[in-house]
């Protein structure tokens, strides 16, 4: 078991998932580093956080994709927060439209930059950081679409699929020191993400997925998936041969 | 609960959804002319909170906490936080909120559009009157903050506006302190209206809480529970919040659930569950406020068809004839389900220009959807409804004609230069004709 995280980082604080696994792990003596790019809706977050927990958050405005500011804030996690980070949590990503995007390289890119690229360089950071620390945990969102590529979704799922191997090897390299890489993979959540998917009753609430990412980070858990169903149907999904799979318009 | 319906389940409305997820987003682009209609839990009966044919702006995510002063007693918070998340902030803090209706799920937003009443409306009025302020957002590109100093008549048009005034970003309302969790409640038997009454006038000076629950089938009009309580002040009981509701209804039920005969049984049961005339208990808030939240989406209960709730209030009157009249025609009917709900509401004037409440008795109670038959009760209850000035309540309402509603509210007149005009609502475009005119 680990101990309930006291100081944060958040990474892409502005997402619901974030917003909502914050309130989770509230506590009045919890720090938090809020990190995200409209400072405005950071505020009210932080505010929100110390009003109902009375626990102390800090904002950082930054624009998470420019990999040459990472250095930057990890410096500044460390000065607000102190050198122990307790949890890291990179909660930011883009959803891009498949059909859309799919004949514009450049679109492409850009979508692998924000939810590949940049995540690996701040896994990096991380993972240095940590390597020193010995204790604590690094939470990565990635997504049940890190599964397996699908016509419908396939430059996410390739993004979030690197990730997902990324993390892994981050948790081997970091498992001698004792640090909790945590994978967590959600399935359709309620989000502004998602928004105009039409989710119908499918679509769990962010409030549902961080209380699952609250207990896997006290678990020490290696991957989440969340709501717990998307397990099983990832599994199935997983097995199903090739020959078929590629046949299906999921 | 799927968007697209209202609680009582009977009307279903093709909208678009464009929920909010920030105070700094401006409202949805109106395109087509379509009108735009704030929603916040979707606890509204009828067709108040949709807007077939339009865009819906849900607001749960617009939740948070602006400014809780655990000193003086104030809460500043997005409109779309629900009262049971205002209560799991505020009550460990030995606070709580100044009126709350039987369910604690749905928004601060709500409560105020809604102008909601608890069963404390004898002592505190209703929940607008607790407002010290809120922001609105209008289509014109504004934002206005409205106070009891300042742009006072758009709050008093906001207060019980059903969100036709623009969308409520925040609001900071007063709480009520509190040194325990608990309610000590008293339940005693009554045997019929009068009884009830009597209980009720004696009942309003000593106790906070008053309120009771009918068999609405009973020959002797009004035989029942009377439920009277009060904070305790004994503060060994603890300041413990609520849990989450734990029972699902997992499925609707078949239609022949609820008929004449199960409903008495029901009703039989309900009566004498409590052997004695009297009794008396220290209870945590949650089941004495919010009996029906243990059991989540309970409107599925009624089945695929969906139910009505009618909720009137009569203004008092000489014997409470009209009251007796209409409990006469629900009783005759047969229709009515389990139990009626009935209140004396106070003297505190409500301030919202289309509050619902006003000094006199109220009943709400549900009827499933029986189509036709349940439309002719209706009718018959309206006529008594309003020869007598009594008004109905918009929140529950799906039925309420045009008249009625003009009827009911005569201070629409007043209400309909503030209404935003690009905001409109399913229940507003059924009755607002005869009121323009």
């Amino acid at each position: 078991m680990n101990p309930q995280p006291v100081t944060i980082l958040v990474l892409g604080a502005t997402s619901a998932i974030a917003q909502a696994t914050c309130r989770k792990l509230a506590h009045k003596d919890a720090r938090f580093l809020l990190v995200g790019r409209d400072e405005q809706r950071l505020k009210s977050i932080a505010v929100d956080l110390e009003q109902r927990s009375l626990c102390q958050a800090n904002i950082l405005e930054t624009e998470l994709t420019v990999i040459s500011g990472h250095a930057a804030i990890l410096e500044k996690a460390s000065s607000t927060l102190g050198e122990t980070i307790d949890l890291s949590l990179i909660a930011y990503g883009t959803l891009p439209d498949q059909l859309a995007t799919q004949d514009n390289p450049e679109a492409i890119l850009e979508s692998l930059h924000t939810n590949f690229n940049s995540v690996a360089s701040l896994l990096t950071h991380l993972a240095m950081h940590y390597e020193k620390q010995k204790s604590g945990t690094i939470a990565v969102i990635t997504s049940v679409a890190a599964d397996r590529g699908r016509k419908t979704l396939y430059t996410y799922c390739a993004a979030k699929a690197g990730i997902s191997a990324f993390a892994d090897g981050i948790r081997g390299r970091l498992f001698p020191h004792n640090v909790q890489v945590l994978n967590i993979k959600p399935g359709i959540v309620d989000t502004p993400m998602t928004a105009h998917l039409g989710k119908g009753d499918i679509a769990a609430k962010p409030s549902e997925v961080a209380e699952d990412i609250q207990r896997a980070i006290l678990k020490k858990k290696d991957v989440l998936y969340t709501p717990k169903k998307w397990w099983a149907i990832l599994f199935v999904i997983r097995h199903i041969p090739e020959w078929i799979f590629k046949r299906l318009t999921i | 609960m799927a968007i697209g319906e209202s609680w009582g389940r009977t009307l279903k409305a093709d909208q678009e959804i464009h929920p909010r997820y920030w105070t700094n987003q401006p409202l949805p682009d109106i395109h087509a002319g379509k009108s735009l209609l704030p929603y916040g839990l979707g606890r509204s009966y009828g067709d108040s909170c949709l807007n077939d044919g339009g865009i819906l702006i849900p607001t749960a995510s617009l939740d948070r906490i602006i400014h809780f002063d655990r000193e003086n007693g104030t809460i500043r918070a997005e409109a779309g936080i629900s009262l049971a998340d205002i209560l799991q902030v505020v009550v460990p803090a030995g606070w709580f909120l100044p009126v709350v209706p039987g369910t604690k799920f749905i928004t601060l937003g709500g409560a105020i559009a809604n102008d909601i009443h608890g069963k404390n409306h004898h002592t505190a009025g209703t929940f607008g009157r607790h407002v010290r302020g809120i922001e609105l957002q209008r289509s014109d590109g504004t934002s206005t903050v409205c106070t009891q100093t300042q742009d006072t008549d758009l709050l008093r048009a906001t207060i019980g506006g059903l969100g036709l005034t623009g969308l409520i970003l925040w609001a900071e309302i007063r709480l009520k302190k509190i040194v325990s969790s608990t309610i000590v409640s008293e339940t005693i038997k009554v045997k019929n209206l009068d009884a009830f009454l009597e209980l009720s006038a004696s009942s309003d000076k000593d106790f906070e809480y008053t309120v009771a629950w009918l068999d609405s089938q009973s020959k002797s009009h009004g035989k029942g529970i009377f439920i009277r309580g009060n904070h305790s002040e004994n503060p060994k009981h603890g300041l413990k919040v609520h849990n989450a509701p734990k029972l699902p209804c997992p499925m609707d039920a078949p239609n022949f659930m609820l008929n004449p005969l199960t409903v008495k049984a029901f009703n039989f049961a309900y009566y004498n569950k409590q052997l004695g005339k009297e009794k008396t208990a220290t209870v945590h808030y949650d089941p004495f406020f919010f009996p029906l939240d243990a059991v989540h989406d309970w409107n599925r209960i009624y089945g695929k068809r969906g139910f009505y709730q009618y909720q009137f209030v009569l203004p008092e009157m000489k014997d409470h004839q009209a009251v007796r009249d209409i409990l006469d025609v629900i009783a005759r009917s047969g229709q009515g389900s389990f139990l009626a709900v009935i209140k004396t509401f106070g003297e505190i004037r409500s301030p919202g220009l289309l509050s619902f409440p006003r000094p006199g008795v109220t009943v709400a109670l549900d009827f499933p959807n029986c189509g036709n038959k349940t439309m002719r009760l209706f009718e018959e209850m309206d006529r008594i409804v309003l020869k007598n000035n009594g008004r109905l309540y918009p929140a529950k309402d799906a039925c309420m004609t045009p008249r009625a509603f003009t009827l009911c509210y005569p201070e629409t007149k007043a209400f309909l230069p503030f209404v935003d005009p690009a905001f409109s609502s399913s229940f507003w475009r059924r009755v607002e004709q005869e009121a323009k005119s």
